[in-house]
Parts: C-alpha cells; sequence; structure tokens
C-alpha cells in the first residue's frame, strides 16, 4: 500500500508540475506574422512571443469544427474575432507594451498567451 | 468574367473589372511536396499571376484573371481536387458556418449510434443481472470480444476525444477531451487488464467496464451534437442583422440602370430603389420622396418620411415611393456592418460576473485529476472489498462527471443571446461590462432637450415691448442666431426663415454658454439670451419678468431680446415633449428607478416639462460643462447612475456615469462615448435596454448557479462520499449521461432568453 501511495502522490505532483509550474517555450514571431493552427482542441503554437510596440499579424487557420474552436478572445485587447473553417483569419495586433496577453476561445478550453517583450 | 476584387479601393473606383484573388481549398494533397505541383498546375492557366499555396490551411490563393473553373481543371489534371471558396461576406461566412455546424452535427449523431450500439446491449445485459465478471476462461474469450468491440467504438467514436487529449498535454494544458479520454481509458485498460492478467487482481474486483466506456462515448457524442443545435439558435439575431443585406443593388452605370451584386457597388453609385425593395447602401436622397420602415435597425414601428437631402441605411425597406440616392458608405463600412460588428463584439465580450467562472475553468481540470487520484487512493486505502474495482469506478466517474464547459458556457451563451435580442430591440450594448452595469442601474439622469423632448423646438410667441413689428424682431434676433449652433438658435432661424424674412449679417458675434450670445448689427448693440444675461448687461426686464414666469409655466422657454441694452421682445421657444417619454419615464419609475431631469433651461420650463413628464427631481439651469458634476453627485450618494443624452454634448456626463446611454437618430451608431446605445428616439428603448440587462443578468446568474452546484455536488459524489453514510456510489454511465446534458441545459436555459419580451410594448 505504502508504494501506492507514493505512487499516488508522485502521479499528483506530475499534474502539478506539467499543467501549473511547467513554463513552456515560446515561438518567436518572424516577419510581423505568425500562423495558428486550431487543430484537436489546441492552438499550435500557444505561446508566442511578440516584439513590443510593433503590429503583429495572427493568421489563425481552423481545421477544428467544434463550435468552441470558431471564436478567438484576446480580452486584454478587446479582440474577438469569429475564425472560418479551413480559411486563413488574420487578426491584427495593435503595438503592445511589454507584457502578457492571453487567447482563448469562448468557454476557454483552447488557451494560449502573447508574450510582449 | 473575371472574380471578384479584394484589392485597394482605387482600383474600385475604376468601374473596370478589376484583377483580384480566389482561394480554392485542396483536397488530396497530404505531403509538402504537393505544393510545388500544385502551384505549377495554376499558374499554367491563362490569365494567372501568381498561384500561392498554404499547405498547413490546404488552401491556394490565386490571383489574376482567369475562369475559377479553369482552375479547378489545372488542379484536377494535377491528380487533387478544389474547390473555390466564396466570397467572404458576413452572410457567406454565416452559411459556411452553418454548413459546417450541420456536418459537424451528423458526424456526432454517428459517433453516437457506434457508442450506443454496443453500449446500450451491454448496459441491459448488466442491469438484467448478466455477469459482468471474469472467471471463467469462456468468460475471458468473450469479454476479449467485447473489449475489442469496445476499442473499435473508441477508435470510430472517441477518437477525437483521445486525439484532443493527446495535443492538449503536449501543450502542457488540459481540457473536456483530456478528462473524457481518462475516464473511459481507465475503465477500458483496468476491464482488460482484468481478462488478460486476472490473477493479479482479487477475485471480488474482476469485474469489466466495457459498457461505461461505449455508453459515455455515445452519450457525451449526443450531448454534443444537441449542444451544436441549441448554440446554432444563440446567434439568431445576428443571423437576422446579416439578412437584412440585399444582395443586388440598381446602379446607374453609364446612363443605363444595371442589376448588380451588392459587393460592387462604389462609393457615390447613384442608386435606385423602387417601393417594396431593401436599400441596398447607405447614401443620400437625390430624387424622389418616400416612407422608409426602420423598424428592423431602431425598433421604432412607425415609417419614416425620407425626402431630398435626406439619409437612407443599408436594410431598410423602402415603403412607398421610387427614390435615386448616392452611396455614401458602402460594404463594410455602411451603419449595418457597423451594427453587425458592433453586436458581434459584444456577444462575445464577458461581463465581470462571469470572472469568478474563467479563473475556475483555468484550474479545473487538472483539479479534477487530483481529485479522482485523491479518491482512488481513499478507496484503495479505507475503502471495502473490492476496494480496487471502487478505486476504479470512482476515479472514473469523478473523471466523467466533472464539467469545465458547463462552467465555460455559463456566461457567453447569455450574453450573446441578451446582446442579439437587445439589438433586435434597437438596443446597442458596447460590451458585457455596460450590459451588467445597467441591470443594476438605481438612478437615471434624462437630458431634457432631445432625449425627453423632440429636440426641435418651435417659435410658439413673440411679444414685443417698444412697438417694433413682430418680423423685424424675428428677423433681427435670427440674424444674431444664425451663427448659433444652439438648438433654440436653431428655432429662431427656422421661424425667419419659414417667414421668409432676410437676415442680416451679424458682426461681433459672442456666444455665452448658458446665457444667450450677443452681436452688432447696423450699429445697433443686441443682446439674445436668459434673464442672466439681461442682469448681468443692466438691461431692465422688470415689467416681463411675470410674462415670462406665465411663458415658462407653459413649458415654453423664455428668451429676452433687448436693443441697444433695452428690452426689445421676450420670444418664447417650445420643444414638443416625446409622444411616449410620459409612458417610458413611469415604466423605469415602476422598476425603482430614480428619474432625474437635467437642463440648461431655466427653472420654471424644466419644472413645467418635468411635471408634464411626471419627474419630481429636476437641475435646471445646467451649463454644458456642469452635467458631469451632477452625475458625479448622484453617485456621490450612492447610485448607480444612467446618464442618457444625444452623445454629443453630454459627452463627458455619458462617460462619467456608470453607464451611458446615447440616444441615437436613426442608425448612428459611432457614438463613442455611451456604453448603450438607443437606434431610436423613444425612451421606452432605454426601459427595453434595462429590461434586457436584467433579464440577461438573471439568465447568467442561473446558469452559474447551475454549473458551479452540479460540479460542487457532482465531484464528491462521484468520488464517493455518501457510500460510508448511504452505500450510495454513482455508476460511470450515469455520470456520463450528466456530464452530457449539464453543458446542453446551460445552452438551453441561455435560450430561453429569445423568448424574454420587454413589457409595455
Amino acid at each position: 500500500m505504502l508504494w501506492i501511495n507514493i505512487s499516488g502522490i508522485l502521479l499528483i505532483a506530475l499534474i502539478v508540475w506539467w499543467f501549473w509550474l511547467y513554463k513552456p517555450q515560446e515561438v518567436e514571431v518572424t516577419n510581423n506574422k505568425m500562423v495558428i493552427r486550431i487543430e484537436n482542441g489546441v492552438y499550435t503554437p500557444a505561446h508566442i512571443k511578440v516584439k513590443a510596440n510593433q503590429s503583429t499579424l495572427l493568421a489563425f487557420i481552423r481545421t477544428d469544427n467544434s463550435p468552441c474552436a470558431a471564436t478567438v478572445l484576446i480580452p486584454g485587447l478587446e479582440i474577438s474575432e469569429e475564425i472560418a473553417l479551413n480559411k486563413e483569419t488574420v487578426i491584427t495586433l495593435p503595438p503592445l507594451t511589454t507584457g502578457e496577453y492571453p487567447f482563448h476561445c469562448s468557454m476557454q478550453m483552447y488557451r494560449g498567451v502573447i508574450k510582449s517583450e | 468574367m473575371g472574380y471578384s476584387d479584394t484589392d485597394s479601393t482605387q482600383e474600385k473606383t475604376s468601374l473596370k473589372q478589376p484583377s483580384g484573388s480566389i482561394d480554392l481549398i485542396i483536397d488530396g494533397a497530404g505531403c509538402a511536396s504537393c505544393v510545388g505541383k500544385i502551384e505549377g498546375a495554376l499558374t499554367s492557366v491563362k490569365g494567372v499571376q501568381q498561384a500561392e499555396m498554404n499547405f498547413a490551411a490546404r488552401t491556394v490563393s490565386v490571383s489574376g484573371q482567369s475562369e475559377p473553373s479553369a482552375l479547378i481543371q489545372a488542379v484536377k489534371q494535377a491528380g487533387y481536387s478544389a474547390k473555390v471558396v466564396q466570397s467572404s461576406s458576413e452572410e457567406a461566412l454565416l452559411d459556411e458556418k452553418e454548413q459546417a455546424d450541420l456536418a459537424y452535427y451528423k458526424t456526432l449523431m454517428w459517433k453516437m449510434w457506434i457508442g450506443l450500439a454496443l453500449g446500450l446491449p451491454l448496459m441491459i445485459y448488466s442491469l438484467i443481472g448478466g455477469e459482468m465478471t471474469v472467471t471463467t476462461p469462456t468468460e475471458r474469450l468473450a469479454w476479449l470480444f467485447v473489449g475489442a468491440l469496445t476499442f473499435s467504438v473508441m477508435f470510430f467514436a472517441g477518437k477525437h476525444f483521445f486525439v484532443g487529449a493527446w495535443q492538449s498535454f503536449k501543450n502542457h494544458s488540459a481540457n473536456m477531451d483530456t478528462l473524457i479520454a481518462l475516464g473511459t481509458g481507465t475503465a477500458w485498460v483496468y476491464s482488460m487488464a482484468v481478462i488478460a492478467v486476472p490473477e493479479l487482481i482479487p477475485d471480488m474486483a474482476r469485474h469489466v467496464y466495457f459498457e461505461a466506456t461505449a455508453m459515455i462515448i455515445g452519450l457525451i457524442n449526443l450531448g454534443l451534437a444537441l449542444e451544436v443545435k441549441a448554440r446554432g439558435r444563440t446567434s439568431e439575431a445576428i443571423k437576422r442583422l446579416i439578412g437584412l443585406q440585399p444582395k443586388t443593388a440598381r446602379v446607374l452605370r453609364d446612363g443605363i440602370e444595371v442589376d448588380i451584386p451588392i459587393e460592387q457597388v462604389l462609393l457615390h453609385d447613384i442608386v435606385r430603389v423602387r417601393p417594396g425593395e431593401k436599400i441596398p447602401v447607405d447614401g443620400v436622397i437625390q430624387e424622389g420622396q418616400t416612407a422608409i420602415d426602420e423598424s428592423m435597425l431602431t425598433g421604432e414601428p412607425m415609417p419614416v418620411v425620407k425626402k431630398t437631402g435626406d439619409e437612407v441605411v443599408t436594410g431598410t425597406l423602402n415603403k412607398t415611393g421610387s427614390i435615386v440616392f448616392k452611396a455614401t458608405r458602402v460594404g463594410k463600412d455602411t451603419a449595418l456592418a457597423q451594427i453587425i460588428k458592433m453586436v458581434k463584439v459584444a456577444q462575445n465580450s464577458k461581463p465581470p460576473i462571469g470572472r469568478l467562472a474563467d479563473i475556475i475553468s483555468a484550474y479545473f481540470v487538472p483539479v479534477v485529476m487530483i481529485i479522482a487520484v485523491l479518491s482512488a487512493l481513499a478507496w484503495l486505502n479505507f475503502g471495502p472489498e473490492p476496494a480496487l474495482a471502487f478505486a476504479i469506478v470512482s476515479a472514473t466517474t469523478v473523471l466523467i462527471i466533472a464539467c469545465p464547459c458547463a462552467l465555460g458556457l455559463a456566461t457567453p451563451m447569455s450574453v450573446m443571446v441578451g446582446v442579439g435580442k437587445a439589438a433586435e430591440a434597437g438596443v446597442l450594448i458596447r460590451n458585457g461590462a455596460a450590459l451588467q452595469t445597467a441591470s443594476k442601474i438605481t438612478a437615471m439622469i434624462l437630458d431634457k432637450t432631445g432625449t425627453i423632448t423632440e429636440g426641435a423646438p418651435k417659435v410658439t410667441d413673440i411679444i414685443v415691448t417698444n412697438g417694433s413689428h413682430e418680423d423685424s424682431i424675428l428677423q433681427l434676433a435670427a440674424s444674431i442666431e444664425s451663427s448659433s449652433e444652439h438648438p433654440l438658435a436653431m428655432a429662431i432661424v427656422e421661424s425667419a426663415t419659414a417667414k421668409g424674412l432676410t437676415l442680416n449679417r451679424a458682426e461681433n458675434f459672442n456666444a455665452i454658454a448658458g446665457h444667450g450670445a450677443t452681436a452688432t448689427i447696423q450699429n445697433q448693440y443686441l443682446l439674445l439670451g436668459n434673464e442672466k444675461l439681461m442682469r448681468d448687461r443692466k438691461v431692465d426686464i422688470s415689467g416681463y419678468i411675470e410674462t415670462a414666469q406665465q411663458l415658462a409655466s407653459e413649458a415654453k422657454t423664455p428668451i429676452y431680446f433687448a436693443v441697444d441694452e433695452q428690452l426689445a421682445a421676450v420670444i418664447a421657444v417650445s420643444d414638443p415633449i416625446k409622444q411616449d417619454s410620459i409612458t417610458a419615464i413611469n415604466r423605469l419609475q415602476s422598476n425603482g428607478i430614480r428619474v432625474v431631469m437635467l437642463t440648461g433651461d431655466n427653472r420654471l420650463t424644466a419644472k413645467a416639462v418635468a411635471e408634464k413628464v411626471g419627474i419630481t427631481e429636476f437641475f435646471a439651469e445646467v451649463l454644458p460643462e456642469d452635467k458631469a458634476q451632477k452625475v458625479a453627485e448622484l453617485q456621490q450618494q450612492g447610485e448607480v447612475v444612467g446618464m442618457t443624452g444625444d452623445g454629443i454634448n453630454d459627452a463627458p456626463a455619458l462617460a462619467l456615469a456608470n453607464v451611458g446611454f446615447a440616444i441615437g437618430t436613426g442608425t448612428d451608431v459611432a457614438i463613442e462615448s455611451a456604453d448603450i446605445t438607443l437606434m431610436r428616439g423613444s425612451l421606452h428603448g432605454l426601459a427595453d435596454a434595462i429590461a434586457v440587462s436584467k433579464a440577461t443578468l438573471r439568465n447568467i446568474k442561473q446558469n452559474l448557479f447551475g454549473a458551479f452546484i452540479y460540479n460542487v455536488a457532482g465531484v464528491p459524489f462521484a468520488a464517493g462520499v455518501l457510500y460510508p453514510f448511504f452505500g450510495l456510489l454513482l455508476s460511470p454511465v450515469i455520470a456520463g449521461a450528466a456530464m452530457a446534458f449539464s453543458s446542453l441545459t446551460v445552452v438551453m436555459n441561455a435560450n430561453r432568453l429569445r423568448l424574454f419580451k420587454a413589457k409595455e410594448h
């Protein structure tokens, strides 16, 4: 039983580390444009690094037909955009001040972060 | 034939068929090497300038001029298939979305039947007393076969959950797919372990749960399918608005009237609209007179008479006459397009009430996974035999019953329907925060002119004091006021113009805010304004104060007119009270809202107007710059203040108020300082806005309460907290059904808002 309990506690620790503590690597935007795919319940890439004080284009391509995936919200920038299926939908980000700007679907099951620095 | 242009306005203004681009969706392109092949095939087509493929999206953007059919043929010859992506108009996007939703619904229903086809017989078998245990070699063989069938169900009907869960996991995130995949996966793996290595599992725990896996996959697919259907109904308001846009317009090109697609109407085009037709783009009438039904946008039931020089708005219905107008706003610039955009943005914004649910959603899935582990450990440590089976059942049930979707959907679904419902009543709500605050308003300040009254004052009396002729007084007064933009000044000018009087050129014009104006005409020093102005300039008005008070008590505004500092006349101007202001104000008051009137007018006139409309509290003689101060005063008294004005000279007060309401004139939606824009002049729009905000907030609270209670009660129940007291442990199948229908319930409850009707209308 001891080993089962230790395994259980380790599993909990793993969950906490994997989902909350781990800092995923950011993908840097090149040429002011980043293509983000919406597929199988996730944004790829989900962690994006942009240059501060510079306008950036986010091109979303949705192949996921779940209704959740149809809207992308960036609350910090008051942006909400419907993403067409199997097409490129471009959102123009204004020049951003340094900081983090989460983006997500309307139910927050799809999540990502734009880091401006 | 070319294809529709997406290029610059410069190209649009030349009436030639422009060079443009067309998008194709490619099927069958499975590898990156296909890109060059497809692009090469397309560039070889005559007229194509460039073909650029986005492999990730499987789309090709082709620029130049050629037949779409030739492009499709070229792709076909290269060994792939292609179809044209239709124009990205709002309507086309909506159609595509509806078709995609329908296809998704059908797929989910098909998956539901696969799950239930296996799950239902297995569940019935277990319910009628069939053994779900593995004790003999024959049973092992039989259950192995069922296990393989269940795996097929997981693959064909539940693959999307597992793929989604894996992708999320790789991305260090977790969602609903994670819970379903873990729950059903655990049940299947455990059951297969019972079959594969029964000797490692205690006798009493040799139970299989294939029926749970298959049933849960079937039921959750059913729940998702019904949710897709129900969600479609939440965007009905936006569909209705988009549907207002006509598809074609009759424009004058080279002296000939031609019907052309709406996308090809250019700025300054001359457009003809016959009775019974919709206005295709915004414009100004050049010829003809008609009555236009604007109810679909403003909620105003009476048709509005329009003549040369008046504006017409896209989507409204021409009722009686044939008109010719010049296009002033086309495409995405029309008022209708702006309204649609504003409603869409507001529908996706969240009121502060949803923030807690958002925070919880962010941590929800990993927390549920931890609870599942803790629950399994608790059963293994303290549970009765078969503890292992209990541990597996409780962990699976916890994972399956938890529903982050219900929490996530609670607020956005209601906002979506509520904002749409408001738009149907001609009320444009800027965002979720405005919606929430509007539901809490305790005091409403109404600007008098243009809000309670028509905002179109008329001269009613001219009382001459020095023996001059009325017309010469009016002529002089109008000559001063022709330089002013004040509504009262405009009334005097209009009255003089209507009498055919010629206005003189005023010199040294000086407008004194809140008092009046001074000017010199033919060496005469003229003063026109209120009592304060006369007193300041030492004009003796003592003989006419009573007359002025009498006029004021009749809700007229008295204006003193002095020539060379001698009183020459008292001019009365009256602004008629809007027909339905009294009932609308009564409606606000009966909802417990303290209604306060605010005006720059004198106290007596203000009192008379307030009494007529049933308002007991008013601020008179308020200078424009002091309006915001009055808002602040009420806020200091602890009131949640709504301020209603025309959005132009009220901007600071509208911005300071907890909720600023701008009364638009028809379809003027670009009122930046307002949180809520009323597209019609009636104050009933105000009462409607508050009523729909209250109904939406009530709906959000019901949804949030339901979603919280469901999860807070469901998860511990699934973990088995009731087992020690009542011997109750939830079946994973029941948990699956509850989970599937919890989010559906939220969407259905939000849909109830569609039935909301503002009272007294």
